[in-house]
């Protein structure tokens, strides 16, 4: 078991490592920095003591590990746009986009298990064959367009909830949360169930399937001889089973979740990282671009350990080592 | 005939699922609709000349102050919906289909060689597509956009637009290919017509391509049509983003962005037709893949 | 207490239905062990299925009468039937590795299913489960019973599986090919266990099974099923020993004896097999002896030693290899047959696969004829051993790549190894080829799907001649073949290699099909040879403990019973 996270962590690391190069790689040669921070006035020779203070003279290994350095110190460098520290623009960005991602989520969870829950259990069923027959439907309509449609029913035609921005906000330790006010829920409503409908469908046809999978193998075949009680059965013996593979692509759907948001954040014009960037790619503001994507990739990489570490709660053959 | 339909599961199947047909159909006419936009399509909306502002925003003939010149109506410029639509879905399907094929030809290759070379090999590929995984398809795309607009020099970008949104959205998909394709490849080669190849000496080559390939082909069949949505669903959302293509060569997501302005005015059709459009190419074939894997994987059904 | 009457179940299918069992009846007395046995396709395991009520959608019963006691079977609904499963009827499955949940403890298996059936507390529960673990030989149950399903061997895994099935004193138990993917030793502790659950508790068993030796060992009464029908029924010794119908007789003479070896099997050939055209291998035949420019070769191995990577299991120590063979020696003389036989996990897979050179020995050399043979990735592509040494393998299903045409698989060695040019002459060699192995020409235009499994066999088989060897590996090339398809087969590699001077590498966990087929034996047990000689001494004499008890175990028919 230790070694199975060691090895998840190690890899981990390793992935982290590699998308700090990628964005290391972007900021060092897609474009010139030194160009982008100084205007068109800035003499040869202060372009060139700019570029000895940064560091761009250096051996490419050496400004690679001081460029990761730097991450892990949190300094995160400068905007070419606003001048800000990224750290900052990024970080006040972070609630919006998390807290998006995580009502989303829940609507995908809640209702997409029970869902294929059901449809795996009475595979022939009218209401079966509507859900699925809805659920292809909900695959492929993009999402831009779930949103425009959600907007121009709930917000132009009826006029109940806003369509754009968080609404009402409360901080609370410097985090700017939806979550205490009423305004603050009614303008997550549409983005959070534009970014859910997706993520549901997908949640609601991998329940199914892995289901339907675990209903034809031998032990619940087992157990029905033995008459257990139908309802243990489904939800004791066979989903349980189903978790195991569900938690590992629920784990991968998070940064679905991540990108979907971005799309999500844009019809919506939540103040999210997704929407910064964005503007950040509109405008080739490097440094931001690079950051962003350090900081989806740590999240994705921290909510995929977490999976490894359910993983190995739910399943006895990872914790306890076998006979042999 | 009858008899063999009867015999090919496949078949049998579609001549028995009405959705599953009237998908096929669907799709086949938007495709043949969009191969022969040229020759069909009313007028040519990327030329100038061919419209002009004095028949803007004229809305589908079955409504008031509609003509039959424009059954679908126009936009504010005063282009022929019809025409737009058909230019546009073939902008998609050329985008999507080289997008998939180059995904797919990439991906399979390497999930291919991955599972029969093994070892190092595939722990490299292996680890490169986690962190394409950790990088979702629409942050690959955007970025490699991004960096497009960084390198090329401005005078390329308008002209290189398609060849950087085909291989962006490419990219981010071929990860799809080479999981399935390495893990079908690991499925074969415990099978033992595959080690009767090697024990015979057969060359590499031709036992991955000649032997293996055509056993893997059915799930590979299926992910090709679902990447195929994706592409497709992919291309319209970064145009949709106003990073895909410009509005005087608009795709089907370039026009449903266009008619974003027109959402509180009234002028439905310019924003409600073309992501009609869009919703049902995108069903259709989501739906022909669904009925695939089915085909292939009938213990789901 | 069973009694089962003109029992007919069909499957509803789009080409009309198919009937799966047709006017079955029997009878299970209380402690009684009623044998199933029949083919596959017999449609044994669905009268299992339809008992216990378990059919699979979208079969059904369509006709007879099921009473178990007083109660009617077929008269319950969906409740009431799934009330009484458990209860009063239970089921053993094949595998025991994957008819236990695994992510639940025994322990609760075992309480969640007296609970359902009976109103006593969990502690009463779980005190007569340690009873039952206790009978079902598992030391130290209450501890044990902690344990998930994969900290078991497969043999104390099926025992966990009849604990399972007994722990709510059911009238009947159907077991459904129970010790089939069981080793040797421990399918005669789980038979044992059985014959004694009859005995002492009188609990009714259904055997379903196709091996006949294990009906001959513990059932008391036999009912035989070819094509959903009963064929014949009674009691064992009557049933096997003096069989009246003819299905039965060929059964029997297609039974393998494990006493003694016998010149063929009396069976009719190519029953499955179309009549064979005008050609029936003349010039396939004359083709191979006239490819035998020399005599036949042997092949000597001497001190192989082959090892796995281990599972890793911490980062800082390297894992400790996997040993799967170990000091193997042995040589084969030219033109003749050598016997491997050994239990599952033996080594005698890898020993195949280290001979073909898909496995590379850590030690040892392999000599082929008088030249050197290299083990693994350094055997080149081009190596004259990849001619001379072809294979049959175990799985007729995967062994022919199933999008291939027969012709062009046939065809495959013709052209690698540059025996044949001609495209034309290629494509007349392999139908007469199929000829000769009693295969209608014309199976060149089909594909693989359209053959039954002993078919597919031969094609195979085929398919090894046509590269012209010297050598040829069989590894269980029987054993998923119905036991008249393997004697039939076991008939078509004698007389091949009687007429080619063949040297035969036949590899089995089957000690009588190796018996008919060898002249010499070597018995493996974990990677290490455990005895070898020539045949009949070891079968006759066996020196090693291990080789005794394999012989011992294994269940068998009275000779008398095979005329």
């Amino acid at each position: 078991m230790v070694f199975f996270l060691t090895k998840r962590l190690i890899q981990s690391v390793f992935v982290m490592l590699a998308v700090a190069f990628l964005a290391f790689s972007l900021f060092r040669y897609v474009g010139d920095p030194v160009s982008q921070m100084t205007g068109v006035e800035t003499s040869v020779e202060d372009r060139e003591r700019l570029r000895e203070d940064l560091g761009l003279n250096d051996p490419f290994v050496y400004q690679f590990v001081r460029f990761t350095g730097d991450l892990l110190k949190g300094d995160f460098g400068y905007s070419y746009r606003t001048r800000q520290p990224v750290a900052e623009m990024i970080a006040s960005r972070i609630p919006a986009t998390l807290e998006l991602g995580l009502v989303a989520l829940m609507i995908s969870l809640l209702v997409g298990i029970p869902a294929g829950v059901y449809t795996a259990l009475r595979p022939r069923g009218f209401a079966t064959q509507t859900i699925l027959m809805l659920t292809l439907v909900g695959v492929s309509i993009p999402t831009f367009v779930i949103g425009i449609m959600l907007i121009f029913f709930f917000g132009v035609q009826l006029g109940w909830l806003p369509t754009f921005g968080r609404g009402g906000t409360v901080s609370v330790g410097g985090w700017e949360t939806s979550f205490l006010t009423i305004d603050g829920w009614r303008s997550l409503i549409l983005p959070a169930l534009t970014l859910g409908v997706y993520q549901l469908t997908l949640t609601m046809r991998l329940v199914r399937a892995e289901m339907m999978d675990v209903m034809q193998s031998d032990y619940i075949r087992f157990a029905t001889a033995r008459g257990v009680p139908m309802g243990r059965m489904y939800f004791r013996h066979a989903l349980s089973n189903t978790m195991v593979p569900v938690i590992t692509i629920i784990g991968l759907q998070f940064g679905g979740v991540i990108a979907f948001s971005i799309v999500t954040e844009s019809v919506f014009q939540w103040p999210g990282m997704g929407l910064l960037f964005l503007e950040s790619i509109r405008f080739v503001d490097i440094p931001v671009m690079g950051v962003y994507l350090v900081v989806i990739a740590f999240f994705f990489v921290l909510v995929n350990l977490i999976v490894d570490l359910l993983y190995v709660l739910i399943d006895p053959r990872l914790r306890i080592s076998d006979v042999s | 005939m009858l008899d063999f339909i009867k015999r090919h599961e496949g078949l049998w199947l579609f001549t028995h699922s009405p959705s599953v047909m009237i998908a096929a159909i669907v799709a086949l006419a938007i495709l043949i609709g969009a191969v022969f936009a040229p020759w069909i399509a009313p007028v040519d909306p990327y030329d100038l000349s061919s419209f002009s502002l004095m028949d803007g925003l004229l809305p589908p003939v079955w409504e008031e102050f509609g003509t039959s010149k424009f059954p679908l109506g126009t936009d504010d410029q005063g282009r022929d919906m019809i025409s737009s639509i058909l230019y546009g879905a073939r902008l998609s399907l050329i985008i999507g289909v080289c997008a998939m094929a180059i995904a797919s030809i990439l991906g399979v290759g390497l999930g291919l060689a991955a599972g029969y070379i093994g070892g190092r090999f595939d722990a490299v590929v292996m680890r490169i597509a986690d962190i394409q995984l950790a990088l979702p398809a629409i942050l690959t795309a955007l970025l490699i956009d991004g960096i497009a607009r960084g390198i090329l020099p401005p005078e390329l970008r308008q002209d290189m637009r398609v060849v950087v949104l085909t291989l962006a959205i490419a990219l981010s998909l071929w990860v799809n290919f080479a999981r399935t394709a390495r893990a079908s490849t690991f499925v074969q080669m415990n099978k033992e017509y595959v080690q009767a190849a090697m024990m015979q000496g057969q060359h590499p080559l031709r036992i991955m391509f000649v032997h293996i390939l055509p056993n893997i082909l059915g799930p590979l069949l299926v992910i090709m049509t679902v990447d195929l949505a994706s592409a497709i669903l992919l291309e319209a959302t970064l145009s949709f983003l106003g990073i895909g293509l410009p509005a005087d060569s608009p795709s089907l997501g370039t026009l449903i962005r266009i008619g974003m302005q027109f959402l509180l005015s009234g002028e439905w059709w310019i924003l409600w037709i073309p992501t009609l459009f869009l919703i049902a190419l995108v069903v259709s074939i989501n739906v022909l893949g669904d009925f695939l894997r089915d085909v292939f994987n009938p213990r789901l059904r | 207490m069973l009694r089962v009457e003109n029992l007919t179940v069909k499957f509803p299918s789009r080409f009309g239905d198919f009937t799966a069992v047709q006017d079955l009846s029997m009878t299970i007395k209380p402690g009684e062990i009623h044998g199933l046995v029949g083919e596959s396709g017999a449609g044994k395991s669905t009268v299992g299925a339809a008992i216990i009520g378990l059919l699979q959608s979208p079969g059904y019963i369509s006709d007879g009468t099921m009473m178990l006691g007083d109660t009617d079977l077929r008269g319950l609904d969906q409740q009431e039937a799934h009330r009484l499963r458990g209860k009063r009827i239970s089921m053993i499955f094949q595998d025991p590795q994957t008819s236990l949940n695994p992510l639940m403890r025994i322990e609760d298996q075992l309480v969640e299913t007296i609970l359902a059936h009976e109103d006593i507390s969990a502690a009463a529960a779980k005190s007569r489960a340690i009873d039952l673990l206790e009978e079902m030989g598992i030391k130290d149950a209450a501890s044990r019973m902690q344990s998930y399903p994969h900290q078991f061997s497969g043999g104390m895994r099926q025992r966990v599986v009849i604990a399972l099935a007994l722990c709510t004193n059911p009238e009947l138990i159907i077991a459904d090919e129970p010790t089939t993917a069981l080793d040797v030793a421990v399918q005669s502790q789980v038979l044992d266990l059985i014959r004694r659950l009859a005995e002492v508790r009188k609990v009714g068993f259904m055997l379903i099974t196709h091996d006949i030796g294990v009906i001959a060992r513990i059932a008391d009464t036999v009912t035989v099923m070819r094509h959903g029908k009963g064929i014949e029924s009674g009691p064992t010794a009557q049933v096997l020993g003096n069989p009246v119908h003819t299905y039965t007789k060929q059964l029997m003479a297609a039974v393998p004896p494990l006493d003694r070896k016998i010149d063929r099997f009396m069976v009719p050939e190519k029953d499955d097999i179309v009549t064979p055209s005008m050609n029936s291998g003349a010039q396939a035949e004359a083709w191979l002896l006239s490819g035998t420019k020399s005599d036949p070769i042997g092949l000597s191995l001497s001190d192989i030693d082959v090892t796995f990577p281990g599972v890793r299991t911490s980062i800082f120590r390297k894992p400790d290899p996997f040993v799967a063979l170990s000091e193997i020696s042995f040589d084969v003389r030219p033109g003749s047959v050598m016997g491997i036989v050994g239990e599952s996990g033996s080594g005698k897979s890898t020993l195949a696969k280290t001979l073909t050179g898909l496995v590379k020995p850590a030690n040892g050399t392999m000599t082929l004829g008088s030249a050197d043979l290299p083990g693994g990735k350094t055997r080149a592509r081009k190596h004259p051993s990849r001619q001379l040494m072809q294979m049959v393998f175990q799985d007729p299903f995967s062994s022919l790549n199933s999008r291939h045409k027969i012709g062009d698989i046939l065809a495959e060695p013709l052209w690698l190894y540059g025996l044949v040019k001609d495209q034309k002459e290629r494509q007349e060699l392999c139908a007469d080829m199929l000829g000769l192995v009693g295969m209608p020409p014309e199976a060149i235009n089909k594909f693989p799907h359209q053959f039954s499994g002993g078919q597919r066999q031969r094609i195979a088989v085929a398919r090894a001649l046509l590269a012209r060897p010297k050598i040829l590996i069989c590894d269980e090339p029987t054993s998923a073949l119905d036991v008249s398809i393997q004697a039939q087969l076991l008939n078509l590699l004698k007389d091949l290699q009687k007429a080619f001077g063949l040297t035969v590498i036949f590899i089995s966990h089957n000690l009588s099909v190796v018996r008919q087929m060898s002249d010499d034996v070597v018995v493996l047990r974990n990677g290490r040879i455990q005895e070898k000689g020539p045949s009949e001494q070891v079968y006759e004499d066996p020196k090693a403990d291990y080789t005794k008890r394999l012989l011992e175990l294994t269940p068998t028919m009275p000779s008398q019973w095979m005329s």
